[in-house]
């Protein structure tokens, strides 16, 4: 990637609050809340300054690349923050398995507060920033990583947790990880930082999704100050508008360690007597108009103010609220065959071919 | 009134405002009885004393006082101006967990100088299914607790995942005793927030600082009512709407803050007979719309911030629109607000002789009210009808908002706009338009409500029920501590949230008593 002048080199503390709102935007209504893992940035920066950012291919071909996100509850992790021994723990264990030295902490998750806390856990290591992640917006399961869908092998998972201590796994495949990294977690208390497949900068070029820290920053900042913050919203980010309206219904139910359920917006002004209704898994999964999809996953769906454009998780969305409902499309990895098998709409039990957000929402682009 | 010559069957309610300190008398049927509005003094008692004495001399004997209500702001006062606060010792217990985040980080640089004796992140804590996080170092706490002595007037204890398991918190509180005896305030954060440690904390540590505030008002009310040889029973206003007694609310002082929307909102029900309403508050500048559900203003789920630091209180559910008295029309009337021409009213508005086309204008001009000096020139007239339908639209839209999908409500409008709201609005079952609606708020305050509330994580499953029950006997225990009758309160609100990612499934219920004040 060549150097611009305007290219983000370092993150601030006066980035973090743009950081944030940008990252909610990424979660597609899920990934956790993001407040507390600014709080967890802040505090990092004032104690060790700003984190460089870098691109892999700044990074020594030979060097490990630590990819880290919480996994567990995001109510526990609001409760039960982090502790400053997780990552040196993480980076000791990393480098005695692997034998070789952590060159770059990079996000696993960008979206909500996983794509927070990575700013500051490099800080805390004194080590870089990678300016990408392997899933470009949140998804609940650890296979659902590029890494994966570019085709690596899972070779080794790291997790710690609170107290401590320190789980290293070999699993066979990426459905094994995801079962047995999820167990762990619970373990210690249903909330543990983890690494996903820690592997060398050079195997890692190509299988991640560049440029989504500095993506989020400038998400966060467009809106500001914007006439029209959900248009300057939808620019930065190349969105359709399926719906702007009223949320008229919410239902929510758990079930498999997740909050499923439905929003239904009906419209208002130029949208009046259409009704959208959002199909959700923790995230925004499927949007519906009359029987038909308007977006699906792996494409991005969010819920934003219809004033001020923030964006607003499904655990707090209310009837009432006016919203916009933007949808725009994913990276490219995920329209693959083998991205839409681990994160295409029958992933998560909807019976549906996924058709691309510009085709199926061609009329609201 | 039946029961005029009954003793006790008064009640005053007092207001004390930034501007003004209002007090009401109401009766046994929440008539108001006798009112007053006071300038607020520097040193409060004055604008109470004034205002009590005010009524008082609009009946017949004070000895028919059973009780005083008092709202006040001083507890967001001495925050905001970081005045009169404690010095309070801070631990946290529950490292390793949370060393990522030190207590106090973000707190404003001057407010937490004002407040911090010193910080201590302790060994300790629970996990979310009450297993260790490590054991409780009484010791670390012990000699921290020393170093302080003499520095400190309060201790706030915060625990990692107290609200699931209290033990921890009572021992370290039993611990301050010891070391630094009776003289200390203790705040223990299970007993002030819920789960979200860092919001919990906050809370708690502004609790804590707040002791000496809520002793001076507390003082202030008592040297007032003994000058007037009255020992009635006092409580305080609460950011939900409810009371608390005097002794629960110097222990929970924090909990003072944001009763002023509160008190408005349920003055305005009072004062209209209702219990189930839309309540719009018009002023000069901007209506602030609020809900009142079973006699309860409806609570925000947005994260409350005071005097810059993040708390986990619920506060009322307020929206605020720019229209008001005040309020300019645009050239072609198709534009209302949000400037206002203010205080400049009675000067500028077209009524009042001035050149300024206004929404009272607008509202005279369509027969909404009878006031101003001067007639309206006919130039004008499209223009005012088409900025009224305007502002009509303005307040259905807000209404709906607030409805939350249910029309059957009735819109209470007080406040010197309140002729600005038609008769009928989309959304509202009535409009109704109550007497006394610029004391609402000391009328809010002379309530009879007292309550409490309970948050916990409970199994959704086998056992969901029984942890249910528990969660509610809590509320009502909290809800009789703060002087409901133990024989009619009941659970007003009941919220279960579906938790994700947990191996058991599971749910966050947050569980609301409320009750009528006990007889004394």
């Amino acid at each position: 990637m060549p150097d611009s002048p305007t290219r983000l080199r370092e993150i601030t503390i006066a980035d973090l609050p743009a950081l944030a709102r940008g990252c909610a935007v990424l979660g597609t209504g899920g990934g956790g809340e993001v407040e507390s893992g600014t709080l967890i940035a802040l505090s990092a920066l004032q104690k060790h300054g700003p984190v460089p950012l870098v691109t892999l291919d700044e990074l020594p071909d030979d060097g490990l690349v630590l990819p880290l996100g919480g996994i567990g509850a995001p109510t526990v992790g609001h409760e039960m923050i982090h502790g400053v021994h997780e990552a040196y723990l993480m980076r000791e264990a990393m480098e005695e398995a692997l034998g070789a030295t952590a060159v770059a902490v990079m996000s696993s998750e960008i979206g909500g507060g996983n794509g927070v806390v990575p700013v500051a856990l490099a800080a805390q290591l004194g080590l870089p920033l990678v300016d990408g992640d392997e899933m470009g917006r949140a998804f609940p399961e650890v296979q659902m990583v590029s890494t994966n869908i570019a085709g690596l092998p899972i070779e080794i998972i790291g997790l710690v947790d609170v107290i401590g201590n320190v789980t290293i796994l070999r699993p066979t495949d990426w459905e094994w990880a995801e079962t047995i990294s999820r167990m762990v977690s619970v373990a210690g208390g249903s909330y543990a930082l983890m690494a996903d497949n820690v592997i060398s900068a050079k195997r890692m070029r190509g299988a991640i999704i560049e440029g989504t820290v500095s993506q989020a920053i400038r998400i966060g900042r467009v809106t500001e100050g914007a006439a029209d913050p959900v248009a300057a919203l939808m620019g930065e980010l190349g969105a359709a508008r399926l719906i702007t309206g009223k949320v008229v219904e919410v239902e929510r139910r758990t079930g498999g360690g997740f909050v499923r359920g439905s929003v239904v917006i009906d419209g208002l002004g130029e949208d009046a007597n259409r009704i959208v209704r959002l199909e959700i898994q923790n995230e925004n999964l499927v949007a519906f108009e009359d029987g038909a999809v308007l977006a699906s996953v792996p494409d991005l769906i969010t819920v934003v103010d219809m004033h001020t454009a923030g964006a607003i998780a499904t655990e707090l969305v209310r009837y009432g609220q006016r919203v916009s409902v933007l949808a725009w499309a994913c990276d490219p990895l995920w329209r693959t065959p083998r991205g839409l098998e681990v994160v295409g709409p029958r992933a998560f039990g909807y019976d549906l071919d996924y058709v691309p957000v510009e085709e199926a929402a061609h009329a609201f682009i | 009134m039946p029961s005029s010559n009954q003793s006790n069957d008064l009640r005053i309610g007092i207001d004390v405002g930034g501007t003004n300190t209002d007090a009401v008398v109401l009766n046994a049927d929440d008539q108001v009885v006798a009112w007053t509005k006071q300038p607020t003094t520097d040193d409060v008692t004055g604008g109470m004393r004034a205002a009590l004495a005010a009524v008082l001399a609009g009946i017949d004997d004070p000895s028919r006082v059973g009780r005083v209500m008092l709202g006040t702001t001083a507890a967001t006062n001495a925050i905001v101006e970081r005045r009169r606060l404690g010095r309070v010792a801070v631990i946290r217990i529950g490292a390793p967990a949370t060393t990522a985040v030190p207590p106090l980080t973000a707190w404003p640089d001057d407010l937490r100088a004002a407040i911090s004796a010193g910080e201590l992140l302790a060994r300790g804590g629970y996990l979310i299914d009450g297993r260790r996080i490590a054991p409780t170092d009484i010791d670390e706490i012990r000699r921290f607790l020393e170093s302080v002595a003499g520095k400190a007037d309060a201790v706030a204890v915060t625990g990692v995942f107290s609200p699931v398991v209290h033990d921890e918190e009572r021992k370290v509180g039993e611990l301050v005793r010891e070391v630094l005896g009776d003289s200390v305030a203790l705040s223990l954060s299970h007993e002030i927030g819920q789960i979200g440690l860092l919001e919990r904390e906050n809370s708690t540590v502004l609790n804590a600082a707040l002791h000496g505030v809520a002793r001076d008002v507390t003082g202030a009310l008592s040297q007032v009512l003994s000058e007037r040889g009255m020992q009635p029973a006092t409580f305080f206003a609460q950011n939900d709407g409810t009371l608390m007694a005097m002794e629960y609310a110097s222990r929970y002082p924090v909990l003072t803050i944001g009763s002023g929307p509160a008190n408005s909102i349920r003055g305005a029900a009072v004062l209209s007979g209702v219990q189930d309403a839309i309540v719009a508050d018009v002023g000069g500048t901007t209506t602030d719309f609020g809900v009142l559900i079973k006699g309860l203003p409806r609570e925000s789920t947005a994260p409350v911030r005071i005097g810059g630091v993040a708390t986990n209180f619920r506060m009322p559910d307020v929206i605020s629109i720019g229209l008001g008295g005040g309020t300019l029309v645009s050239d072609d009337g198709e534009s209302v607000g949000p400037q206002s021409v203010g205080h400049r009213l009675g000067t500028s508005a077209l009524i009042f002789g001035g050149s300024i086309p206004t929404l009272s204008d607008a509202g005279v001009h369509d027969g909404r009210a009878t006031f101003g000096s001067n007639v309206i020139g006919v130039e004008y007239a499209e223009r005012l009808a088409r900025g009224l339908a305007v502002a009509d639209a303005m307040f259905g839209d807000a209404v709906d908002v607030m409805s939350l999908g249910k029309s059957e409500r009735p819109l209470v409008v007080v406040g010197g706009g309140a002729f600005l709201v038609p008769d009928s609005v989309p959304g509202a079952s009535a409009v109704i338009r109550p007497d006394h609606a610029d004391v609402a708020n000391a009328v809010g305050a002379a309530i009879a409500l007292a309550s409490g509330r309970w948050d916990a994580i409970v199994p959704d499953g086998l056992g969901r029920r029984d942890a249910i029950d528990r969660a509610c006997d809590m509320a009502k225990q909290r809800a009789v501590q703060a002087g409901a009758d133990p024989n009619a309160v009941e659970i007003v609100e009941l919220v279960e949230i579906p938790l994700s990612y947990l191996s058991e499934p599971a749910i966050r219920v947050n569980v609301k008593a409320a009750g009528p004040l006990s007889w004394i």
